[in-house]
């Protein structure tokens, strides 16, 4: 979890412009000994292991467990064999994306738009911190929420009953819609905030009604904004465990919860490794996505979150 | 009471009611879930005389103490050597710090899982024959793991003030004669401070809250996010609302105070990371 607001804390320290090196006397000896002890930990624990991942995910399954040099493509070709995992975090997690991004819209509207000036970013903040709280508890409490003695209990008394919500789809949306909503607001609220607002005026001037500028002003020059949320937002889902483990209870399973299953129960790293550089490749090939079509659009800058 | 507003009210009721939840029934007297039985406190009494609670919160506090203090004094250096460094090497070196935040947590201890058991089953012979034990995995190898993103992270922060910086400040120390060590310690390291110390305690925090490396690599050691997701799998238990409590203010209180940090706008840095996404 702890990650995951690591991510939107690169999204959020906007990594441009840098005057660099500064003229003046610097000797690469000092830069290099700066340098070398997250260099080291980059290449030892970073770059080799995901290199061995990688090899392994050629390799076989040894008869105890664990890894057998060999190279083949059967685990890529065994791919399917997981398929249920991908299909459901392929399905789920755009869903999931989509109703946050939904859900998220009017509330950053009404913080940047029509909230009091002076209480905007003390609201704002509201929204983000539940995500600095363990996502651990987040949704255990969600789990009791919704479990039997939760939601469905209290439907029960008004007649409407054997309502089961926990390990279903909808659980796990309800919580991926909680669990990154503080995610998807702060993105909408800069894109609307920073949108001038004499172009709502012309547009009435104009004779615009509310809804034709909101069509064509207000909601255009957001979705920058709603962008930027949905790929961070879409790109965590998917490596998600905790999330399907609690509300999907087993029967709703994300890919993280086949590598953790292959890794710990199954022990069949080959395949498992196989597993893992599907899923980054997916997760890069949606940012590289994001960034042709909405950076290169749009120029926005990105937001901060922690 | 206008629909935005009433929406907005409804907004903050579904992202608090659950965290109060959990706040509310750590109080509760009875043993059940969402099965209020009256007041007590005595959940925090049980959790907190509860050896392996009280043992998995230390592990926990000593890797999220270790790993602080590694990622911010590493983060720290590296941002300031990449300050100084151009070229191919510099995009590499930005481009596996990204990599080293987006790849998702179980991947990551995926890859050090393995890295771990490989690197232990070459060297082990060898360690074996020279200090008559064996290289294990435990605290260290969670520590490790946690660094390594950490630094990361650090690296943005430390970096973010850095770039902020009012450049003129450090000419006008070296025209007043300052050596570079001075210059250091006294215009650019006081400029950073608050920088340094939200990383240190985001890491802190970090670390303290992972579960999903940790449950790759901690080997027989016990974190207590580990400790919380099996008692949980195991069923839902009322010590866990205490222990909950007690982590979320902590966290809370340690996330609010590295905000505030990094939203001081003292002197030339213009501030470092805008705490809530605002311009």
């Amino acid at each position: 979890m702890s990650r995951q607001r690591s991510l939107a804390t690169a999204a959020g320290t906007v990594a441009g412009p840098h005057e660099g090196a500064r003229a003046g006397g610097r000797s690469p000896l000092i830069t290099a000994l700066l340098i070398s002890p997250a260099a080291l930990f980059f290449i030892f624990l970073l770059i080799l292991p995901l290199a061995v991942v990688v090899i392994y995910s050629f390799g076989e399954r040894a008869p105890a467990g664990g890894y057998a040099p060999a190279f083949t493509f059967a685990n890529y070709l065994n791919l399917p064999a997981r398929g249920k995992a991908f299909l459901n975090t392929l399905t789920l997690a755009p869903l999931a994306t989509l109703i946050t991004a939904i859900v998220a819209y009017p509330m950053a509207y009404f913080l940047a738009l029509k909230a009091p000036a002076r209480w905007r970013l003390l609201l704002l903040a509201l929204c983000i911190v539940p995500f600095w709280t363990s996502q651990l508890l987040r949704y255990y409490a969600w789990m009791m929420i919704l479990g039997s003695r939760g939601i469905p209990s209290w439907l029960a008394a008004i007649g409407i009953e054997d309502l089961r919500i926990i390990n279903t789809p909808s659980a796990v949306l309800i919580g991926a819609v909680y669990g990154f909503l503080p995610l998807m607001v702060p993105p909408i609220y800069v894109s609307l905030e920073k949108l001038d607002r004499r172009l709502i005026e012309a547009a009435a001037d104009l004779g615009a009604t509310p809804l034709s500028s909101f069509m064509q002003i207000t909601l255009p020059m957001s979705l920058p904004g709603v962008a930027t949320g949905s790929m961070l937002v879409f790109i965590l889902l998917m490596g998600d465990y905790i999330l399907p483990q609690f509300l999907g209870g087993g029967k709703v399973f994300f890919i993280g919860n086949a590598l953790v299953d292959l890794f710990l129960q199954s022990r069949n790293w080959p395949f498992g490794a196989a597993v893992s550089v599907a899923l980054v490749a997916i997760m890069f090939a949606t940012i590289v996505v994001y960034m042709r079509f909405v950076l290169g659009l749009s120029g926005q800058r990105r937001v901060a979150l922690v | 009471m206008t629909p935005m507003r009433l929406y907005a009210g409804f907004i903050y009721l579904f992202l608090y009611a659950p965290i109060a939840l959990v706040v509310f029934f750590s109080f509760n007297s009875g043993r059940y879930a969402m099965d209020w039985q009256g007041f007590s406190t005595q959940w925090y009494a049980i959790a907190f005389s509860n050896e392996l609670i009280v043992r998995a919160l230390r592990t926990s506090i000593g890797i999220a103490l270790a790993t602080a203090f590694l990622s911010t004094v590493i983060g720290t250096l590296a941002a300031l050597g990449l300050e100084r460094l151009k070229g191919v090497l510099r995009q590499l070196f930005d481009a596996l710090i990204y990599v080293a935040i987006m790849v998702p947590s179980v991947v990551i201890g995926i890859a050090t899982l393995i890295a771990f058991v490989t690197l232990f089953d070459t060297l082990n012979p060898t360690i074996e024959w020279m200090l008559g034990r064996r290289a294990e995995m435990g605290s260290w190898t969670v520590t490790a793991a946690h660094v390594l993103f950490n630094i990361a992270v650090v690296i943005l922060i430390v970096r973010a003030r850095l770039t902020g910086m009012d450049q003129a400040l450090v000419e006008a120390a070296a025209d007043l004669y300052a050596t570079p060590f001075g210059t250091f310690r006294q215009v650019v390291l006081p400029l950073l401070a608050p920088a340094i110390v939200a990383g240190f305690l985001l890491a802190f925090t970090f670390s303290f809250e992972d579960f999903i490396i940790a449950f790759f690599v901690a080997g027989p050691d016990t974190t207590l996010p580990i400790y919380v997701f099996s008692s949980i799998r195991r069923g839902v238990t009322p010590e866990i609302n205490a222990v909950g409590t007690v982590v979320l203010l902590a966290s809370l209180s340690l996330m609010l105070i590295a905000q505030a940090l990094l939203r001081t706008r003292r002197a030339a840095a213009k501030p470092a990371v805008p705490a809530a996404g605002a311009r």
